[in-house]
């Protein structure tokens, strides 16, 4: 009886601490990776979060804004506990975040079915594009296949005949195997998916024997993370770079490149990759935020972090549109969709199944005017490009 | 056939092999002589290779970042068998499971304290970072002097187990610890020197590693169920036989790698050979090693009267 | 039955049955106080406590350390997820596939590992969750990494609906306590007398006459059973499956609530799993840097704290408490006299 009583009290007491706190602000719930090697991601996502929330100067359409921030520790049934407990306990009106398909797919239930909106700052997996597509559900990224079909076209204007391909053995994996095999005209000469999980394996010795040995003209790999890392320094080593020049999605970016810059593997230099956003992106609101990055972090922002970015823009632009009315939440969804905000990587719209209608370009490592490895947008490869998922969405 | 190809797996096989002997090695020892099972030991591999990159990049030579790196491996190891491992040789494997569990937790988040989540790329010296040409035959340089490395300290182990008096201790240890400690030797220098020379050797494959895949957080809880596979298919304490099952190791995940789909597509589609293959080379280390021990459960190389 | 609760005296009897009181009345006392989110936590806690209450019946009781029992609630929690995706959400199917698959899974590995002993039953069991694990990674239809989300929970009838979050927790609570109730008569049967007695000295067993093997692989499976209900409340729970649930980690997880609570107690593993759960939300809450403070209280949990939760209520008992049917034994399965 006395351990129930105390028990009431504690809660009570938090509780109403909480609810007096913060009683008038709009409450955003951010789910990432904070721990594990994967924290260098949720980091550079939480850092370009804090920084949107000072250039809006915490508020939102007049109101103060509440950021929590959780992390799902890279465990889909973690990212599930923290969105039930975002939505239940802290009563949000968004989460936002999910860098993870896996999390992503556990977690957006709890979200979609206490009706309160989820915006993926990242994670997409086609389901949620296609069949499964929901109204509250919005997304600053892309679809995998869209960045290797861009890839796909750009090798067959550079009139590349045979490729290698190279990724690891898990759904997004196939997905970029699958959508670079999609548009690429030329023939594939070989193809590895390499252990993913746990234990994957960051040695890939046997397999670039192999694409050597196959004599194909280019090399196509995706490999996100650490991996990405391992397999530059080891394309390097194996001295390929003359021999078959390297083409890449989600393997080079703002992340692993200082560490390779501080690694000397100038092999990475000049490497060409698709991707829907880069730093040097002539845009105002790009160059605010890059230069603020810059000058806090003394580093560039990824593309996890320029889409996280977004994602709390894209919210402020509907609490803006309602006028901090988000109780009608028709209005809110219809001003979401209208995606009226400036966006660091230009003006995107919204398909059917809320997910951005927008440009493709190719990117070159180089480095910057203080000598600082960076990529450059060097040509457009698609306009406007749709991801294919949006014709099986009856939304 | 491809035979140059075949001669490259092979060669990446070994190489495999003989970085899982480094970690095995220590493992074994650990295991077989204070029946202590270390899940860390995967950690002294990881903070190995941290400790190599920064002493490297500050000093610039990666030579004096191995050396320094083993000293301080070395000395991390001895202090974890001084203030935690000592404490638990006699008590129950559970608890070993638990402590080191605990410990791989401390190691890692220290990491990320210390050097940030980011991990840490090593820049291998121009003169290790060449091609090495054979015919027609071309390798990275770097891959070799990781074999010669390898060797070297398998060399070194085999002369020191075989031929020194501490290698007869602990050779001695590993098939009867009771007899060893009824002799009055000093049990518990053996036992630290023991420990902090395994974590030592699982340091150096770490720093041998690092220049290859970067080092990062969580580097040594992936290989290290690995080691444990090849600890008990060689027979627990059995440095020899870690040795082997180590080469075994490297070779079956490097040569299924590379030659399984080929195999698998004789009989069945390409496109299922292509998703199986994978699934079916990750599993065949353990496949292995049930099989093993469902046959011959003291491994294929128990130490010479070990129980 | 009440007879054979006596090892259960003073304070810590006391604390089970408020433990007991507390949990039955959770969902009330959530609401009432307003905080809806602590009913989910506790639901998985007490699903991981069944999970780890089967774990104990073979590691605890029968001496045989498995580090790959996450295995069977992935079996559990597959089972729910491929049916459902073939659309068959009848409770009794996902509860019957559980139990049938777990039962062959572990007759078949059971068989194998149990030729082993000590640490080499620890790398076997853990081998045959990986080379599953690996399996379910490479299921594409079923997602592979990406897992699978459920839908629908399984259907069962009007009255025992898993719908709503308090009808899933007293499902929950109801196998929870159904689970305790079947160990503890088990265990104090003479199929559990045969088990415990086995991990002490086996060759004497063997001498009466008894068939230990057989009895150990009964005991396997039956952990294993019990354990993939635990997997078919998860799937329902967190209505998303993946390989992720039955990496060794996860295999690992089991064991800490096991021996945070106390190794072969009956209420250890729920002592355990509530504490561990607890721990994580709290810790997380300080700082991201939470998994040091974790290890930290991991190693000194094993260097002073001996018996875990349970060991440590008993000290507030008289000292002429009776002792639990078996005490941890110095080395778990590790006494193979005859093949010395």
């Amino acid at each position: 009886m006395l351990a129930k009583t105390i028990r009431t009290a504690l809660f009570a007491s938090a509780l109403t601490v909480s609810s007096l706190a913060h009683a008038e602000s709009v409450k955003i719930g951010f789910i990432t990776t904070l721990t594990t090697p994967a924290a260098v991601i949720g980091e550079d996502m939480k850092n370009s979060v804090e920084l949107a929330l000072e250039h809006l100067d915490h508020k939102m359409g007049g109101r103060d804004v509440e950021l929590i921030m959780e992390d799902d520790g890279f465990k889909p049934d973690v990212g599930k506990q923290k969105a039930d407990k975002l939505v239940k306990q802290d009563n949000v009106d968004f989460v936002a975040g999910f860098i993870w398909s896996h999390v992503l797919l556990a977690s957006a239930n709890s979200v979609l079915k206490a009706d309160k909106f989820l915006i993926s700052a990242n994670a997409g997996p086609s389901k949620i594009a296609g069949k499964r597509c929901h109204k509250n559900f919005f997304s600053t990224s892309w679809q995998n296949d869209q960045t290797p079909m861009a890839m796909g076209e750009h090798l067959n204007k550079q009139g590349v005949q045979s490729l290698y391909i190279m990724a690891p053995n898990y759904a997004a994996g196939k997905d970029m195997v699958a959508g670079v095999e999609k548009t690429f005209n030329g023939e594939v000469k070989g193809k590895d998916l390499t252990k993913w999980g746990a234990d994957a394996q960051l040695d890939f010795s046997a397999e670039l024997a192999k694409a050597r040995s196959s004599g194909a003209d280019a090399l196509f790999v995706f490999y996100p993370g650490k991996a990405g890392g391992a397999f530059i320094k080891q394309y390097q080593q194996a001295g390929l770079r003359d021999e078959m020049p390297l083409y890449t999605v989600f393997t080079v970016d703002s992340i692993g490149l200082p560490k390779f810059q501080q690694g000397k593997l100038e092999g990475v230099l000049g490497s060409k990759m698709t991707q829907q956003w880069s730093p040097d992106m002539d845009n105002p609101a790009n160059q605010k935020f890059v230069a603020d990055y810059l000058k806090k972090h003394d580093k560039y922002p990824s593309f996890y972090g320029a889409q996280a970015y977004d994602s709390i823009m894209l919210i402020a632009s509907a609490v803006k549109a309602v006028g901090g009315k988000l109780d009608d939440q028709d209005a809110v969804r219809a001003a979401l969709k209208a995606a009226d905000f400036a966006s660091v990587r230009g003006k995107y719209t919204y398909g059917n199944n809320h997910m951005p209608i927008q440009n493709f370009y190719l990117r070159e490592v180089v480095a910057d005017a203080d000598g600082r490895w960076t990529t450059k947008i060097v040509d457009t490869v698609y306009e406007n490009h749709q991801d294919p998922y949006a014709a099986d969405c009856t939304m | 056939m491809d035979w140059n190809l075949l001669i490259t797996q092979l060669l990446n096989g070994v190489q495999l092999g003989l970085l899982l002997f480094l970690l095995a090695a220590g493992l074994t020892l650990i295991f077989g002589i204070m029946d202590f099972i270390n899940l860390s030991h995967g950690s002294f591999y990881m903070i190995g290779a941290y400790f190599c990159g920064t002493i490297a990049a500050k000093s610039g030579s990666f030579l004096l970042g191995i050396i320094g790196g083993m000293a301080g491996v070395f000395m991390v190891g001895a202090l974890v068998e001084w203030l935690i491992a000592r404490k638990l040789y006699r008590s129950d494997h559970l608890d070993h499971v638990l402590v080191t569990f605990g410990l791989i937790l401390i190691f890692d988040t220290s990491v990320h304290m210390i050097w940030g989540a980011s991990g840490m790329a090593i820049p291998l010296p121009p003169f290790l970072d060449g091609q090495f040409t054979l015919g027609s035959l071309e390798l990275p340089l770097y891959r070799l002097v990781i074999i010669a490395a390898g060797l070297l300290v398998a060399a070194f182990l085999y002369v020191l187990v075989s031929k020194t008096r501490l290698g007869m201790l602990i050779r001695a240890g590993a098939s009867n610890r009771v007899m060893v400690e009824a002799l009055g030797v000093n049990i518990n220098r053996l036992f630290l020197v023991v420990f902090a020379l395994g974590a030592m050797l699982a340091g150096l494959a770490g720093m041998l590693i690092a220049p290859i895949t970067e080092a990062s957080i969580g580097m040594g809880n992936d290989i290290i169920i690995i080691a444990f596979v090849v600890v008990i298919i060689g027979g627990i304490g059995s440095i020899k036989g870690a040795f082997y099952a180590a080469l075994i190791m490297g070779l079956l995940d490097t040569l299924s790698r590379s030659y399984l789909d080929d195999v698998m597509k004789l009989f069945m589609t390409a496109d299922y050979a292509e998703t199986a293959a994978p699934a079916l080379s990750a599993m065949l280390v353990y496949i292995l090693m049930a099989a093993v021990l469902a046959f011959r459960p003291q491994g294929l190389f128990p130490p010479a009267g070990a129980k | 039955m009440l007879g054979r609760w006596r090892s259960l005296s003073g304070v810590t009897a006391k604390v089970y049955a408020l433990l007991l009181g507390l949990l039955a009345l959770a969902p009330f006392i959530f609401e009432w106080i307003n905080q809806p989110f602590y009913l989910d936590l506790l639901s998985r806690a007490l699903i991981l406590a069944i999970a780890a209450l089967s774990l104990n019946l073979i590691l605890g009781f029968g001496g045989m350390v498995s580090l790959g029992h996450a295995a069977y609630i992935g079996i559990g929690a597959y089972s729910v997820g491929i049916a459902s995706y073939y659309d068959y959400y009848n409770g009794w199917l996902h509860l019957g596939l559980a139990l049938g698959i777990s039962a062959l899974f572990a007759l078949i590995t059971g068989a194998i590992s149990l030729r082993t002993k000590g640490v080499y039953f620890i790398m076997i069991t853990m081998a045959f969750s990986q080379m599953l694990y690996f399996l379910l990674l490479s299921l594409e239809e079923y997602g592979a990494d990406d897992g699978l989300v459920i839908y629908q929970r399984s259907e069962f009838p009007a009255l025992i609906t898993m719908e709503s979050s308090t009808a899933l927790y007293y499902w929950v609570f109801a196998v929870l306590l159904l689970t305790l109730l079947f160990i503890q008569r088990l265990v104090y049967a003479r199929f559990g007398r045969v088990i415990v007695g086995a991990k002490f000295n086996e060759t004497r067993l063997q001498t009466l006459g008894f068939n230990t093997y057989r009895y150990r692989l009964l005991c396997y499976v039956l952990s294993a059973m019990i354990c993939s209900v635990a997997g078919v409340l998860l799937g329902n729970f967190t209505e998303f499956i993946s390989p992720d649930m039955i990496g060794w980690a996860r295999s690992g997880e089991l064991i800490f609530m096991v021996i945070i609570g106390g190794v072969s107690t009956f209420f250890g593993p729920l002592l355990g799993a509530l504490a561990f759960i607890i721990l994580e939300e709290l810790l997380s809450k300080i700082t991201v840097y939470w998994h040091l403070i974790f290890g930290v209280m991991l190693v000194l949990l094993v260097l002073l704290g001996k018996g875990g939760i349970v060991g440590w209520l008993r000290r507030f008992d008289a000292p002429s408490a009776p002792a639990p049917p078996s005490t941890v034994p110095r080395k778990t399965g590790e006494t193979p006299p005859e093949d010395a």
